[in-house]
Protein backbone atom coordinates (compact mmCIF):
# COMPACT_ATOMS: atom_id res chain seq x y z
CA UNK A 1 0.00 0.00 0.00
CA UNK A 2 2.84 2.37 0.84
CA UNK A 3 4.41 1.61 -2.51
CA UNK A 4 1.20 2.39 -4.30
CA UNK A 5 0.92 5.73 -2.54
CA UNK A 6 4.51 6.59 -3.34
CA UNK A 7 4.04 5.66 -6.96
CA UNK A 8 0.98 7.83 -7.26
CA UNK A 9 2.78 10.72 -5.63
CA UNK A 10 5.26 11.18 -8.45
CA UNK A 11 3.34 13.07 -11.10
CA UNK A 12 5.25 14.35 -14.05
CA UNK A 13 5.17 18.12 -14.23
CA UNK A 14 3.97 18.00 -17.81
CA UNK A 15 1.06 15.77 -16.99
CA UNK A 16 0.01 18.01 -14.13
CA UNK A 17 0.11 21.07 -16.37
CA UNK A 18 -2.04 19.22 -18.88
CA UNK A 19 -4.40 18.12 -16.14
CA UNK A 20 -4.80 21.65 -14.81
CA UNK A 21 -5.85 22.88 -18.23
CA UNK A 22 -8.65 20.30 -18.40
CA UNK A 23 -12.16 20.66 -17.10
CA UNK A 24 -12.77 18.70 -13.92
CA UNK A 25 -13.51 15.03 -14.52
CA UNK A 26 -15.67 13.09 -12.15
CA UNK A 27 -15.95 9.37 -11.60
CA UNK A 28 -19.16 7.29 -11.45
CA UNK A 29 -19.96 8.36 -7.89
CA UNK A 30 -19.56 12.03 -8.76
CA UNK A 31 -16.30 12.29 -6.82
CA UNK A 32 -13.61 14.46 -8.37
CA UNK A 33 -11.27 12.04 -10.09
CA UNK A 34 -7.73 11.83 -8.89
CA UNK A 35 -5.52 13.16 -11.65
CA UNK A 36 -2.13 11.63 -11.19
CA UNK A 37 -0.18 10.47 -14.20
CA UNK A 38 2.73 8.20 -13.36
CA UNK A 39 4.40 8.18 -16.71
CA UNK A 40 2.60 8.81 -19.95
CA UNK A 41 1.39 5.56 -21.39
CA UNK A 42 1.63 3.36 -18.29
CA UNK A 43 -1.20 2.08 -16.11
CA UNK A 44 -0.53 -0.30 -13.25
CA UNK A 45 -3.18 -2.73 -12.06
CA UNK A 46 -2.69 -3.23 -8.35
CA UNK A 47 -4.95 -4.06 -5.41
CA UNK A 48 -7.98 -4.34 -7.75
CA UNK A 49 -7.57 -0.81 -9.13
CA UNK A 50 -6.19 0.94 -12.18
CA UNK A 51 -3.51 3.48 -11.26
CA UNK A 52 -3.74 6.17 -12.31
CA UNK A 53 -7.49 5.83 -12.74
CA UNK A 54 -7.40 8.78 -15.13
CA UNK A 55 -4.49 9.04 -17.53
CA UNK A 56 -4.09 11.88 -20.00
CA UNK A 57 -2.00 11.28 -23.09
CA UNK A 58 -1.29 12.89 -26.44
CA UNK A 59 -2.74 11.36 -29.62
CA UNK A 60 -0.60 8.49 -30.88
CA UNK A 61 0.50 7.39 -27.39
CA UNK A 62 0.81 3.69 -26.77
CA UNK A 63 -0.62 2.93 -23.33
CA UNK A 64 0.54 -0.23 -21.57
CA UNK A 65 -1.30 -1.83 -18.66
CA UNK A 66 0.65 -4.13 -16.34
CA UNK A 67 -1.09 -6.45 -13.89
CA UNK A 68 0.77 -6.47 -10.56
CA UNK A 69 -2.03 -8.34 -8.76
CA UNK A 70 -2.06 -12.03 -8.00
CA UNK A 71 -5.56 -12.08 -9.49
CA UNK A 72 -6.17 -12.01 -13.24
CA UNK A 73 -7.70 -8.86 -14.70
CA UNK A 74 -8.74 -7.58 -18.11
CA UNK A 75 -8.80 -4.18 -19.78
CA UNK A 76 -12.00 -3.69 -21.79
CA UNK A 77 -13.32 -0.46 -23.29
CA UNK A 78 -16.71 0.56 -21.94
CA UNK A 79 -18.29 0.22 -25.40
CA UNK A 80 -18.38 -3.52 -24.78
CA UNK A 81 -14.80 -4.00 -25.90
CA UNK A 82 -15.31 -2.63 -29.40
CA UNK A 83 -12.41 -0.16 -29.12
CA UNK A 84 -10.02 -2.36 -27.16
CA UNK A 85 -10.19 -5.62 -25.29
CA UNK A 86 -7.32 -7.46 -23.64
CA UNK A 87 -7.11 -11.20 -23.06
CA UNK A 88 -6.89 -12.36 -19.44
CA UNK A 89 -3.85 -10.73 -17.86
CA UNK A 90 -2.25 -12.95 -15.26
CA UNK A 91 0.34 -11.62 -12.81
CA UNK A 92 2.91 -9.40 -14.61
CA UNK A 93 1.15 -9.77 -17.98
CA UNK A 94 0.91 -6.62 -20.10
CA UNK A 95 -1.55 -5.27 -22.63
CA UNK A 96 -1.01 -2.26 -24.92
CA UNK A 97 -3.24 -0.11 -27.09
CA UNK A 98 -2.31 2.93 -29.15
CA UNK A 99 -4.71 5.85 -28.83
CA UNK A 100 -4.74 7.80 -32.10
CA UNK A 101 -7.99 9.72 -31.85
CA UNK A 102 -8.65 12.42 -29.25
CA UNK A 103 -11.45 11.65 -26.83
CA UNK A 104 -12.30 10.20 -23.45
CA UNK A 105 -12.05 6.42 -23.27
CA UNK A 106 -13.63 4.72 -20.29
CA UNK A 107 -12.65 1.13 -19.61
CA UNK A 108 -13.12 -1.55 -16.95
CA UNK A 109 -12.08 -5.04 -15.92
CA UNK A 110 -14.59 -7.54 -17.28
CA UNK A 111 -13.80 -9.93 -14.42
CA UNK A 112 -14.26 -7.30 -11.69
CA UNK A 113 -16.59 -4.68 -13.13
CA UNK A 114 -16.13 -2.32 -10.19
CA UNK A 115 -12.60 -1.66 -11.49
CA UNK A 116 -12.91 1.31 -13.83
CA UNK A 117 -10.51 3.75 -15.46
CA UNK A 118 -10.37 6.44 -18.11
CA UNK A 119 -7.81 7.40 -20.74
CA UNK A 120 -8.19 10.96 -22.04
CA UNK A 121 -6.48 11.61 -25.36
CA UNK A 122 -5.90 15.27 -26.19
CA UNK B 1 -18.21 6.04 2.88
CA UNK B 2 -21.03 4.14 4.48
CA UNK B 3 -19.88 0.81 3.19
CA UNK B 4 -19.31 -0.77 6.57
CA UNK B 5 -22.70 0.28 7.88
CA UNK B 6 -24.39 -0.87 4.69
CA UNK B 7 -22.69 -4.19 4.92
CA UNK B 8 -23.84 -4.70 8.49
CA UNK B 9 -27.36 -3.90 7.38
CA UNK B 10 -26.90 -6.42 4.62
CA UNK B 11 -25.69 -9.04 7.07
CA UNK B 12 -28.65 -8.50 9.35
CA UNK B 13 -30.88 -8.98 6.35
CA UNK B 14 -28.98 -12.12 5.37
CA UNK B 15 -29.70 -13.71 8.72
CA UNK B 16 -33.45 -13.26 8.52
CA UNK B 17 -35.39 -16.47 8.89
CA UNK B 18 -32.43 -18.80 8.73
CA UNK B 19 -31.17 -21.19 11.36
CA UNK B 20 -27.40 -21.34 11.46
CA UNK B 21 -24.89 -23.65 12.93
CA UNK B 22 -21.14 -23.49 12.65
CA UNK B 23 -19.09 -26.52 11.75
CA UNK B 24 -15.36 -26.25 11.29
CA UNK B 25 -15.59 -22.48 11.15
CA UNK B 26 -17.99 -22.52 8.24
CA UNK B 27 -21.55 -21.41 8.84
CA UNK B 28 -23.97 -23.98 7.50
CA UNK B 29 -27.67 -24.21 7.42
CA UNK B 30 -29.44 -26.84 9.40
CA UNK B 31 -31.21 -29.14 7.04
CA UNK B 32 -30.91 -32.84 6.83
CA UNK B 33 -27.50 -33.83 8.13
CA UNK B 34 -25.03 -33.98 5.25
CA UNK B 35 -24.11 -37.63 5.46
CA UNK B 36 -27.68 -38.64 6.12
CA UNK B 37 -28.89 -37.23 2.81
CA UNK B 38 -31.35 -39.65 1.31
CA UNK B 39 -33.93 -39.33 -1.42
CA UNK B 40 -37.28 -38.56 0.21
CA UNK B 41 -40.55 -40.09 -0.82
CA UNK B 42 -41.58 -38.74 -4.21
CA UNK B 43 -38.56 -36.48 -4.37
CA UNK B 44 -34.94 -36.48 -5.43
CA UNK B 45 -31.55 -35.10 -4.44
CA UNK B 46 -28.99 -33.11 -6.40
CA UNK B 47 -25.66 -31.48 -5.66
CA UNK B 48 -24.08 -28.13 -6.45
CA UNK B 49 -20.41 -27.41 -7.00
CA UNK B 50 -19.07 -23.98 -7.87
CA UNK B 51 -15.99 -21.94 -8.69
CA UNK B 52 -13.64 -24.81 -9.50
CA UNK B 53 -11.14 -22.34 -11.10
CA UNK B 54 -9.14 -24.91 -13.03
CA UNK B 55 -5.72 -23.36 -13.74
CA UNK B 56 -5.55 -21.34 -10.52
CA UNK B 57 -2.04 -21.69 -9.16
CA UNK B 58 -1.52 -19.03 -6.51
CA UNK B 59 -0.69 -19.50 -2.86
CA UNK B 60 -4.31 -19.67 -1.69
CA UNK B 61 -4.49 -23.19 -3.18
CA UNK B 62 -1.57 -24.71 -5.05
CA UNK B 63 -3.66 -27.72 -6.15
CA UNK B 64 -7.27 -26.90 -7.12
CA UNK B 65 -7.45 -30.12 -9.17
CA UNK B 66 -7.02 -32.14 -5.97
CA UNK B 67 -9.63 -30.16 -4.04
CA UNK B 68 -12.12 -30.52 -6.91
CA UNK B 69 -11.45 -34.25 -6.88
CA UNK B 70 -11.97 -34.27 -3.10
CA UNK B 71 -15.34 -32.54 -3.62
CA UNK B 72 -16.38 -35.15 -6.19
CA UNK B 73 -15.20 -37.94 -3.89
CA UNK B 74 -17.42 -36.50 -1.18
CA UNK B 75 -20.36 -36.57 -3.57
CA UNK B 76 -19.54 -40.13 -4.63
CA UNK B 77 -19.57 -41.17 -0.97
CA UNK B 78 -23.15 -39.94 -0.41
CA UNK B 79 -25.46 -42.80 0.57
CA UNK B 80 -27.80 -41.97 -2.29
CA UNK B 81 -26.46 -41.15 -5.75
CA UNK B 82 -27.71 -37.65 -6.64
CA UNK B 83 -30.02 -37.38 -9.63
CA UNK B 84 -27.74 -34.73 -11.10
CA UNK B 85 -25.09 -32.09 -10.41
CA UNK B 86 -25.05 -28.38 -11.17
CA UNK B 87 -21.96 -26.23 -11.57
CA UNK B 88 -22.59 -22.53 -10.94
CA UNK B 89 -19.65 -21.13 -12.87
CA UNK B 90 -15.99 -20.17 -12.90
CA UNK B 91 -15.22 -23.63 -14.16
CA UNK B 92 -11.80 -22.28 -15.21
CA UNK B 93 -9.58 -19.50 -13.97
CA UNK B 94 -8.58 -17.92 -17.29
CA UNK B 95 -10.80 -19.44 -20.02
CA UNK B 96 -7.85 -21.36 -21.48
CA UNK B 97 -8.41 -24.51 -23.59
CA UNK B 98 -6.24 -26.68 -21.35
CA UNK B 99 -8.17 -25.46 -18.29
CA UNK B 100 -11.48 -26.40 -19.90
CA UNK B 101 -9.94 -29.79 -20.79
CA UNK B 102 -8.86 -30.44 -17.20
CA UNK B 103 -12.28 -29.45 -15.86
CA UNK B 104 -14.01 -31.70 -18.37
CA UNK B 105 -11.78 -34.67 -17.50
CA UNK B 106 -12.14 -34.38 -13.73
CA UNK B 107 -15.88 -33.59 -13.68
CA UNK B 108 -16.67 -36.37 -16.15
CA UNK B 109 -15.18 -38.75 -13.61
CA UNK B 110 -18.14 -38.08 -11.31
CA UNK B 111 -20.40 -39.83 -13.86
CA UNK B 112 -23.26 -37.48 -13.07
CA UNK B 113 -25.58 -35.65 -15.42
CA UNK B 114 -24.14 -32.12 -14.97
CA UNK B 115 -25.68 -28.75 -15.85
CA UNK B 116 -23.27 -25.83 -16.10
CA UNK B 117 -23.61 -22.09 -16.16
CA UNK B 118 -20.56 -19.91 -16.80
CA UNK B 119 -18.79 -17.45 -14.55
CA UNK B 120 -16.95 -14.35 -15.74
CA UNK B 121 -13.69 -16.33 -15.62
CA UNK B 122 -15.11 -18.68 -18.30
CA UNK B 123 -15.92 -16.06 -20.91
CA UNK B 124 -12.70 -14.00 -21.05
CA UNK B 125 -11.76 -12.80 -24.52
CA UNK B 126 -14.29 -14.78 -26.56
CA UNK B 127 -17.65 -14.13 -24.85
CA UNK B 128 -17.71 -17.76 -23.82
CA UNK B 129 -17.37 -19.48 -27.20
CA UNK B 130 -14.96 -22.11 -25.88
CA UNK B 131 -17.04 -22.58 -22.77
CA UNK B 132 -20.29 -23.10 -24.69
CA UNK B 133 -18.62 -25.60 -27.05
CA UNK B 134 -17.98 -27.86 -24.10
CA UNK B 135 -20.49 -27.06 -21.39
CA UNK B 136 -23.36 -25.21 -23.08
CA UNK B 137 -26.82 -26.32 -21.91
CA UNK B 138 -28.79 -28.61 -24.19
CA UNK B 139 -31.36 -26.61 -26.12
CA UNK B 140 -29.96 -23.35 -24.72
CA UNK B 141 -31.00 -20.02 -26.21
CA UNK B 142 -28.33 -18.30 -28.37
CA UNK B 143 -27.31 -16.24 -25.32
CA UNK B 144 -26.61 -19.43 -23.34
CA UNK B 145 -29.50 -19.42 -20.86
CA UNK B 146 -31.77 -22.43 -20.58
CA UNK B 147 -34.36 -24.22 -18.49
CA UNK B 148 -35.38 -27.81 -17.85
CA UNK B 149 -37.69 -29.79 -15.59
CA UNK B 150 -36.67 -32.52 -13.25
CA UNK B 151 -38.83 -34.40 -10.76
CA UNK B 152 -41.46 -31.67 -10.64
CA UNK B 153 -38.97 -28.82 -10.17
CA UNK B 154 -38.40 -26.21 -12.88
CA UNK B 155 -34.71 -25.29 -13.21
CA UNK B 156 -33.61 -22.05 -14.87
CA UNK B 157 -29.95 -21.47 -15.79
CA UNK B 158 -29.27 -17.75 -16.17
CA UNK B 159 -26.24 -15.99 -17.64
CA UNK B 160 -25.13 -12.82 -15.92
CA UNK B 161 -21.46 -12.67 -16.88
CA UNK B 162 -21.52 -11.43 -20.47
CA UNK B 163 -22.23 -7.96 -21.80
CA UNK B 164 -21.96 -6.09 -18.55
CA UNK B 165 -20.56 -2.60 -18.35
CA UNK B 166 -18.35 -0.75 -15.90
CA UNK B 167 -19.55 -0.99 -12.30
CA UNK B 168 -22.83 -2.76 -13.10
CA UNK B 169 -21.97 -6.04 -11.45
CA UNK B 170 -23.65 -8.93 -13.25
CA UNK B 171 -26.14 -8.22 -16.03
CA UNK B 172 -28.97 -10.35 -17.40
CA UNK B 173 -29.92 -8.09 -20.31
CA UNK B 174 -33.19 -7.42 -22.10
CA UNK B 175 -33.19 -10.51 -24.32
CA UNK B 176 -32.70 -12.88 -21.40
CA UNK B 177 -35.32 -11.13 -19.26
CA UNK B 178 -37.85 -11.43 -22.08
CA UNK B 179 -36.98 -15.09 -22.44
CA UNK B 180 -37.41 -15.63 -18.70
CA UNK B 181 -40.83 -14.01 -18.69
CA UNK B 182 -41.94 -16.28 -21.55
CA UNK B 183 -40.33 -19.35 -19.98
CA UNK B 184 -42.23 -18.92 -16.71
CA UNK B 185 -45.52 -17.94 -18.27
CA UNK B 186 -48.17 -20.60 -17.88
CA UNK B 187 -46.29 -22.49 -15.16
CA UNK B 188 -48.43 -23.22 -12.13
CA UNK B 189 -47.61 -21.03 -9.12
CA UNK B 190 -47.07 -24.20 -7.08
CA UNK B 191 -44.17 -25.33 -9.29
CA UNK B 192 -40.95 -25.10 -7.26
CA UNK B 193 -38.42 -22.98 -9.15
CA UNK B 194 -34.64 -23.25 -8.87
CA UNK B 195 -32.73 -20.38 -10.45
CA UNK B 196 -29.01 -20.83 -11.10
CA UNK B 197 -26.75 -17.88 -11.84
CA UNK B 198 -23.07 -17.27 -11.20
CA UNK B 199 -22.99 -13.74 -9.79
CA UNK B 200 -25.38 -13.24 -6.85
CA UNK B 201 -28.82 -12.05 -7.93
CA UNK B 202 -29.09 -9.76 -4.93
CA UNK B 203 -26.83 -6.93 -3.78
CA UNK B 204 -24.49 -8.61 -1.31
CA UNK B 205 -21.70 -6.07 -1.79
CA UNK B 206 -21.93 -3.95 -4.94
CA UNK B 207 -18.61 -2.24 -4.10
CA UNK B 208 -16.94 -5.51 -5.09
CA UNK B 209 -19.36 -6.22 -7.93
CA UNK B 210 -21.28 -8.79 -5.84
CA UNK B 211 -24.64 -7.88 -7.33
CA UNK B 212 -26.64 -8.14 -10.55
CA UNK B 213 -27.77 -4.75 -11.81
CA UNK B 214 -31.04 -5.78 -13.46
CA UNK B 215 -32.04 -8.76 -11.29
CA UNK B 216 -35.09 -6.93 -9.89
CA UNK B 217 -36.82 -7.31 -13.22
CA UNK B 218 -36.31 -11.07 -13.11
CA UNK B 219 -37.96 -11.24 -9.69
CA UNK B 220 -41.09 -9.52 -10.95
CA UNK B 221 -41.57 -12.59 -13.18
CA UNK B 222 -40.76 -14.98 -10.31
CA UNK B 223 -43.11 -13.28 -7.87
CA UNK B 224 -46.18 -15.48 -8.49
CA UNK B 225 -44.33 -18.65 -7.48
CA UNK B 226 -44.68 -20.15 -4.03
CA UNK B 227 -41.13 -21.47 -3.81
CA UNK B 228 -38.10 -19.93 -5.51
CA UNK B 229 -34.56 -21.04 -4.65
CA UNK B 230 -31.68 -19.02 -6.09
CA UNK B 231 -28.32 -20.80 -6.22
CA UNK B 232 -25.32 -18.57 -6.89
CA UNK B 233 -21.53 -18.88 -6.82
CA UNK B 234 -18.92 -16.19 -7.39
CA UNK B 235 -18.11 -15.14 -3.82
CA UNK B 236 -16.62 -18.46 -2.61
CA UNK B 237 -18.51 -18.54 0.68
CA UNK B 238 -22.02 -19.21 1.92
CA UNK B 239 -24.29 -16.20 2.31
CA UNK B 240 -28.03 -16.63 2.63
CA UNK B 241 -31.05 -14.43 2.50
CA UNK B 242 -34.72 -15.25 2.67
CA UNK B 243 -37.09 -12.70 1.29
CA UNK B 244 -40.71 -13.80 1.25
CA UNK B 245 -40.91 -16.95 -0.82
CA UNK B 246 -37.44 -16.52 -2.28
CA UNK B 247 -34.37 -18.13 -0.72
CA UNK B 248 -31.02 -16.86 -1.98
CA UNK B 249 -27.87 -18.77 -1.26
CA UNK B 250 -24.30 -18.50 -2.53
CA UNK B 251 -22.00 -21.52 -2.46
CA UNK B 252 -18.49 -22.37 -1.35
CA UNK B 253 -15.84 -22.83 -4.02
CA UNK B 254 -13.86 -26.04 -4.47
CA UNK B 255 -10.71 -23.98 -5.20
CA UNK B 256 -10.10 -21.15 -2.72
CA UNK B 257 -12.00 -19.00 -0.22
CA UNK B 258 -12.60 -15.26 -0.56
CA UNK B 259 -12.86 -12.71 2.25
CA UNK B 260 -16.25 -11.79 3.69
CA UNK B 261 -17.63 -8.62 2.11
CA UNK B 262 -15.67 -5.54 3.07
CA UNK B 263 -13.27 -7.34 5.43
CA UNK B 264 -10.23 -7.02 3.13
CA UNK B 265 -8.83 -4.33 0.82
CA UNK B 266 -10.07 -6.36 -2.17
CA UNK B 267 -11.97 -9.58 -2.96
CA UNK B 268 -8.84 -11.50 -3.98
CA UNK B 269 -8.19 -15.09 -2.84
CA UNK B 270 -8.05 -15.51 0.92
CA UNK B 271 -4.88 -17.20 2.11
CA UNK B 272 -5.47 -19.49 5.06
CA UNK B 273 -3.26 -22.12 6.72
CA UNK B 274 -3.21 -25.40 4.76
CA UNK B 275 -5.10 -27.29 7.47
CA UNK B 276 -7.89 -24.70 7.38
CA UNK B 277 -8.34 -24.61 3.61
CA UNK B 278 -10.56 -27.68 3.33
CA UNK B 279 -12.90 -26.31 5.98
CA UNK B 280 -13.62 -23.33 3.71
CA UNK B 281 -14.16 -25.29 0.49
CA UNK B 282 -17.09 -27.55 -0.10
CA UNK B 283 -20.18 -28.81 -1.85
CA UNK B 284 -23.90 -28.30 -1.41
CA UNK B 285 -26.49 -31.03 -1.20
CA UNK B 286 -30.09 -30.24 -2.04
CA UNK B 287 -32.98 -32.52 -1.26
CA UNK B 288 -36.42 -32.00 -2.72
CA UNK B 289 -39.69 -33.58 -1.66
CA UNK B 290 -43.15 -32.31 -2.61
CA UNK B 291 -44.21 -32.25 1.04
CA UNK B 292 -41.22 -30.36 2.40
CA UNK B 293 -39.86 -28.39 -0.53
CA UNK B 294 -36.14 -27.86 -1.03
CA UNK B 295 -33.62 -28.24 1.75
CA UNK B 296 -30.04 -27.10 1.32
CA UNK B 297 -27.01 -28.31 3.22
CA UNK B 298 -23.53 -26.89 2.78
CA UNK B 299 -20.81 -29.42 3.44
CA UNK B 300 -17.19 -28.36 3.80
CA UNK B 301 -14.54 -30.76 2.47
CA UNK B 302 -13.18 -31.20 5.99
Amino acid sequence: MMNAIKRRAQPLAAAVMLALSLPAYADEAGQPAQIAAVQPGAVTIDNFAFAPALLIVAPGTKVTWTNKDEEPHTVVSADGGQTFKSPALDTDDKFSFTFDKPGSYKYFCSIHSHMVGTIVVK
Amino acid sequence: MDTRRDFMKCLAWAGTGIVWSVAGGVPRSLGLGGAALAAPAGGFTFVQISDTHMGFKAEANPDPNATLQAALDKIAALPQKPAMMIHTGDVTHLSKPEQFDTADQIIKGAKLDTHFIPGEHDVIGDDGRMYFDRFGGKGAAPGGWYSFDQGGVHFVGLMNVVGFGPATGGTLGKDQLEWLEADLKGKSASTPIVVMAHIPLWPIYPQWGWTTGDADQAFTYLKPFGSVTVLNGHIHQVVQKVEGKVTFQTAMSTAFPQPAAGTAPNPGPLKVPAEKLKTMLGIREIVYAPATGLKLTDDPLA
